[in-house]
This record gives C-alpha cells, sequence and structure tokens, in this order.
C-alpha cells in the first residue's frame, strides 16, 4: 500500500495511511502515516467501538492539514489491551510449530506449481 | 509480563516463511526520497475516497485478485480478508469499519468535516511482486479515484 500512496501522492493526489505494520510502512517511505499499535487487522479501530473508530479517523484526517513535510508519523492514542502478549504471538516459529510449518510450506508450494500449470496469472499470498 | 514493543513484522515474516523451507526472503520497498503535496482545497471541501487491502465478499471478490471497486453505500456487511495476513488468533475482521472507514466517514461528512466521500471505494490485491503493484495496480487505483474526482486519498492495509 505505502507504493500506491507514493504514486497517489507523485501525481498530486495528497495522502493517508491507517496502519498497523509501522516497520513497513517506514522502510517504504510514505506521505503521512497515522499509526495504530494494534494487531493487524483492525487499524480504524477495535471492532464495534464506534466511539474509537471516529477518533481514529479524525485524528488521520487533520494529519492533511498539521504535516507539513512528507515522512510524517503519527501514534494514536489507544492500546489494544493491558496485556501484550499479542506481540510476541504473531507469526510465531518455535518447537511448538516448527514441524506443521515445514509441512504448509511443502503443499504451498505444490498448490503454487498447479496453478502455474492452469494458467493462474496471480497466486493468493501466504495467509 | 510482555513489554511494549512495536511488533517487528518485516523479521517476523522472513522468520516465518524461511520455517515454511522459502530460501529467498521477501524484498519490502524501500525509498531514499517520498513525495508529497498538500490539498488543494479546504478539507471540509474535499472528496474523500478509500483504497483498502480487502477484497469484495462476493465470488467474484473472493476468486479473482485484482483490482476491484464497490459502493460505499449501503456499506458492505462483510469484506473477504481471508487471504490476508492478519492476525487471526486474536481479533477478527467482522466489522468492516474496523479497517474501512465508511461509517466514520460519513458521520465527518454529515458534521461537515470533509465535503463528501467518493460514491465507491477501491479493493486492491496485496502483491509479492513490486513491479505489477508499480506498473499496474498504483496507475490504475490513480485512475479510478480521479475518475471519482477525489482530492484526498485514504489507505488502509490491513
Amino acid at each position: 500500500m505505502g507504493l500506491i500512496a507514493r504514486h497517489l501522492e507523485a501525481n498530486g493526489l495528497p495522502t493517508v495511511i491507517i496502519g498497523s505494520a509501522i516497520d513497513i510502512i517506514e522502510h517504504c517511505g510514505v506521505p503521512r502515516f497515522l499509526y495504530t499499535d494494534f494487531p493487524l487487522g483492525n487499524p480504524c479501530g477495535v471492532p464495534y467501538d464506534h466511539e474509537m473508530q471516529l477518533s481514529i479517523i479524525n485524528q488521520a484526517i487533520a494529519l492533511f492539514r498539521s504535516s507539513s513535510e512528507t515522512n510524517t508519523t503519527e501514534r494514536t492514542t489507544y492500546i489494544w489491551s493491558e496485556d501484550n502478549s499479542w506481540r510476541d504471538g504473531y507469526s510465531k516459529v518455535d518447537k511448538s510449530n516448527r514441524e506443521e510449518l515445514a509441512q504448509r510450506g511443502e503443499a504451498r508450494r505444490r498448490l503454487q506449481a498447479e496453478e502455474k500449470v492452469a494458467g493462474l496469472e496471480r497466486s493468493a499470498m501466504i495467509p | 509480563m510482555t513489554e511494549v514493543y512495536d511488533v517487528p513484522y518485516m523479521q517476523r515474516t522472513r522468520d516465518y516463511y524461511r520455517a515454511q523451507g522459502y530460501t529467498t526472503d521477501y524484498q519490502w520497498a524501500q525509498n531514499s526520497a517520498t513525495p508529497f503535496c498538500m490539498p488543494a482545497k479546504l478539507l471540509s471541501e474535499c472528496r474523500v475516497g478509500i483504497v483498502t487491502t480487502a477484497m469484495p465478499d462476493t465470488e467474484l471478490g473472493r476468486n479473482n485478485r485484482k483490482i476491484h471497486s464497490t459502493l460505499v453505500s449501503p456499506i458492505p456487511e462483510s469484506m473477504y480478508t481471508e487471504e490476508l495476513s492478519w492476525h487471526k488468533t486474536v481479533t477478527h475482521t467482522d466489522d468492516v469499519n474496523s479497517f474501512i472507514p465508511l461509517k466514520q466517514l460519513m458521520v465527518l461528512k454529515n458534521e461537515g468535516g470533509i465535503g463528501s466521500l467518493a460514491p465507491r471505494f477501491h479493493s486492491v490485491p496485496t502483491e509479492y511482486s513490486q513491479r505489477t503493484t508499480l506498473e499496474y495496480d498504483a496507475p490504475e487505483i490513480l485512475a479510478r479515484l480521479r475518475e471519482d474526482e477525489v482530492d484526498i486519498a485514504i489507505l488502509v492495509p490491513l
């Protein structure tokens, strides 16, 4: 999405990204970024929390007015939970799932080979 | 007790792919200079466009990884997110407004914070190939947003 933002901006269309993967977005370099420090999936706010969702979009829109230079990152003030164990859990690799992941990779490569033979243009990313 | 830190998604993803037997690491886009422009109008006069990585929850959306455009009203009850990388063990994507700010922007429009919301939003597939994104998807999204006469764009990757 960072590349899309850059292309739009380079063509005169101002953008803001609302997202939760700060390292990927800042690695790419984007004009305006509102960082929601949540698990991937709900960058606009906790599901069904309309008050928080409204506050986050207000902050994102305000960046169009307040940011005067590129690569601007702002954080929302919200936390996902007092329990931060979700941070350790994303795409964790350890002895409990190493074997399963190896098998999943094998299955995935077989499927990709079949899709290629079938002429499918775009494969899905690995979920 | 886990400390608070920004999750290093690039490193986590590299480790995860390696554990699945992939030997070549994905190269994320990196740039030295970043373009920038300011809105040409007051925000209260701007038409806002939205771009998401979620696909329409239709047969076409589920089976065709390409750019799709969907009407903003009525707000879709669901979007197809199964193939995207989000934190499936701790959250869900049942509330579309938690990743596509449709309801929120309609409130902002009624309050006069923005001029209007574009009549449709756009889905762009996540891509391994930066070249496909740069040469096909990005120009196509720009063309559709221009067709919608959008003044500013909100991009929300899951």
